[in-house]
């Protein structure tokens, strides 16, 4: 089967599934595109390729990024400054694309700044498999939720602690790709420990949705990875490895930082298994 | 969008508004939504409130006939005071309002955004009024900028968090108090200073202000026995100028006049995002804004800090579409000119925010010498806000300006 024949929705459920049949729960480890620079974040993206990540959520480097921390947010500046831009950061992606699903995170005005219609060819372009656009509720996915629809990419919707039972039913009967679900209504940053509840989020959400739930926001170290792995399809690991990158001392410390705690915490997860089907 | 009865809470304002927000807060926004709509229809609500802008703001404020000034420009000049609602600007309308309903909520921490320090002033003391945790962002460019509204805050028992991401300034902070929300939202209340960010604020900060229209038109009628020809004020995030439009948007008649921040010109650094801006989203709505071709969002300038922000009011952008209103720029330069020639004329230090408003009047009269004094009808201006926080900075400028 060549690529051009499947979705980006397919390359999503077959990169859980395969997780799922190692009975363990898939890593998708984030990065920030373009962050220090175009080259290491390149080498980045493929060192997460090679180090075990089952899906790659891709930051698409904003100037207000309201949902992330300042460490991310920290990054994406930096990046914007080294020149990244939507069009240099997918190409990124694009170069991994072919070994491991990738999923831009995108905020909603660079959207709209090139037009839903346009974004959603320039992602099917890059060989993105599905799009994460964090400032973009259900109520507003309209448009360009349509689009990424019309190009077989999901766009993914995000359940928070704070989305009340019968706006979550909602949002999962409709899910396309994943459900991330946000594990504390804190923003984007590492936690000591998981917080209460989260079991009980992720298993209404695994009810309600015809597509896996990922555990995102807050996972710092391999083990907590492997404790979020056992309840959830998912394990989403964000702001731990940008602050890896930032205190790196050079590229290639970078580099062999992030592939050695994704390489940890897909070993952790696959010790942990699952105590969930 | 969630709202009660007939009177819902408007989400959008033609295609503006909205809320481009993480999913955590949309049950926080619905909340707020639904408290609103049910706080404003509430006699006992709307009677604490009145109380309160009447003994402790010190409404209703004068409309006042700028003699002086009205002569040189050779047609009648009313100005209405905010300078003179305690804490010296309009904002004081919107932070008791929200603050009352932060408590009716339950939620006894609250938190703000400055720029100027205007707006954080006035939740810092609406706090103080009703023994509510204040906490407010400000970025640290603008705590140099400002330092005795910096002091005053904390006399006042408020908490500032120094935001140190991108330029330091307003932009930074309302990211930053975002975040706040995002990560407390069950315990707190965001009380955003301007007719800006996701709905149902835009909606909500426009009835807390539109007490300054309202009273100014009964004060304009009672004192001409007509309608204002022209009504102007300032628009940075929008909110004095939506306040003091509201009530004449139906008077057809009455041309709505809204005056951005040109900054050093429309060709170079300025804060005019509805004359020179683009559709896109800031801060939880849809609205114009200044973006570049990628969607990243610009750095605004402004000599005056209150207007030194990229985006605008949804609802400003819908009257600009729709020709209701119209927008217009003044620079740096002209808005400190008006400042010096409003204090020698009338012995009324404005802020640097109305100062805008005042030169576009000044610019206008000399553009059209007769046609302006030949018009028909008077003209009212939103007077926002008293300049003594402006002093060091336009003093310096003026300085420049003059050498």
């Amino acid at each position: 089967m060549t690529e051009a024949t499947v979705t980006g929705g397919e390359r999503v459920a077959a990169a859980f599934a395969a997780a799922r049949d190692e009975g363990r729960a898939a890593l998708m480890p984030y990065m920030v595109g373009g962050f220090p620079d175009a080259r290491t974040s390149a080498a980045i993206a493929g060192a997460y390729a090679e180090s075990g990540a089952d899906l790659v959520e891709l930051g698409i480097p904003f100037s207000d990024p309201l949902a992330d921390g300042p460490v991310i947010h920290a990054a994406a500046t930096r990046a914007l400054a080294a020149g990244a831009t939507l069009d240099s950061v997918l190409a990124i992606g694009e170069r991994i694309a072919s070994a491991v699903p990738v999923v831009p995170m995108v905020y909603a005005n660079m959207i709209l700044a090139r037009g839903p219609g346009r974004f959603a060819q320039l992602l099917v372009e890059a060989g993105a498999a599905a799009a994460i656009v964090p400032d973009l509720p259900l109520d507003e996915a309209g448009e360009i939720g349509a689009e990424l629809h019309a190009v077989g990419i999901p766009l993914v919707p995000l359940v928070a602690p704070t989305t009340p039972a019968e706006r979550r039913r909602e949002i999962c009967r409709r899910a396309e790709g994943f459900v991330y679900v946000v594990s504390d209504t804190r923003v984007t940053g590492e936690r000591d420990e998981l917080p209460d509840g989260l079991a009980e989020l992720v298993g209404a959400v695994r009810g309600e949705a015809p597509v896996p739930a990922a555990v995102g926001f807050g996972i710092g170290t391999p083990d907590q990875a492997a404790a979020v792995g056992r309840i959830a399809d998912g394990v989403i690991v964000g702001t731990r490895l940008v602050r890896a990158v930032a205190e790196a001392d050079g590229g290639d410390a970078a580099v062999g930082a992030v592939g050695g705690f994704i390489h940890a915490a897909r070993a952790s997860m696959a010790e942990a298994g699952r105590a969930v089907g | 969008m969630a709202a009660v009865g007939e009177r819902a809470v408007e989400g959008r304002f033609g295609p503006y508004g909205g809320r481009y927000v993480p999913e955590v807060l949309v049950p926080a926004l619905d909340q707020l939504s639904v408290a609103w709509a049910e706080a404003r229809d509430d006699p006992e609500f709307r009677g604490r409130l009145d109380e309160l802008l009447r003994d402790f703001v010190g409404r209703p404020t004068p409309l006042y006939r700028a003699e002086r000034l009205g002569h040189l420009l050779g047609r009648r000049i009313y100005l209405k005071r905010e300078d003179l609602a305690h804490t010296g600007a309009h904002k004081i309308n919107n932070a008791v309002g929200q603050a009352l309903l932060a408590c009716r909520m339950g939620k006894r921490r609250v938190i703000a955004e400055t720029g100027a320090g205007q707006h954080g002033v006035a939740v810092a003391t609406a706090c103080a009024l009703l023994g509510l945790e204040c906490v407010v962002y400000m970025g640290v460019e603008d705590m140099r900028r400002q330092a005795p509204n910096v002091e005053r805050m904390r006399l006042l028992g408020a908490a500032l968090a120094p935001v140190e991401a991108g330029a330091q300034t307003l932009k930074e902070a309302v990211s930053a108090a975002i975040r706040d929300w995002v990560t407390n939202v069950r315990t707190t209340h965001y009380i955003i200073g301007s007719a800006v960010g996701p709905a149902p604020y835009p909606a909500l900060v426009r009835d807390l202000q539109r007490v300054i229209g309202d009273e100014a038109r009964e004060q304009a009628l009672a004192a001409e026995g007509t309608l204002p020809a022209r009504v102007i004020a300032c628009v940075g995030g929008g909110s004095n100028a939506i306040g003091t439009f509201y009530a004449f948007i139906e008077d057809r008649g009455v041309e709505l006049i809204g005056v951005e921040a040109g900054g050093e010109g429309l060709d170079g650094r300025h804060g005019a995002s509805l004359v020179a801006g683009r559709p896109g989203v800031l801060h939880g709505a849809l609205s114009s804004v200044l973006a570049d071709d990628q969607g990243q969002i610009l750095e605004a300038h402004s000599i005056s800090a209150g207007l030194d922000y990229p985006g605008v009011g949804p609802e400003h952008a819908q009257l600009r579409d729709s020709g209701r209103a119209r927008y217009e720029a003044v620079t740096d330069a002209d808005a400190l000119r008006a400042f010096r020639e409003l204090a020698r004329l009338e012995g009324i230090l404005p802020a640097l925010e109305p100062s805008h408003a005042i030169a576009w009047l000044l610019n206008s009269a000399e553009a059209s010498a007769q046609a302006a004094a030949s018009a028909e009808g008077y003209d009212l201006v939103c007077l926002s806000g008293r300049g003594d926080k402006d002093l060091a900075e336009a003093l310096a400028a003026l300085g420049d300006l003059d050498d």
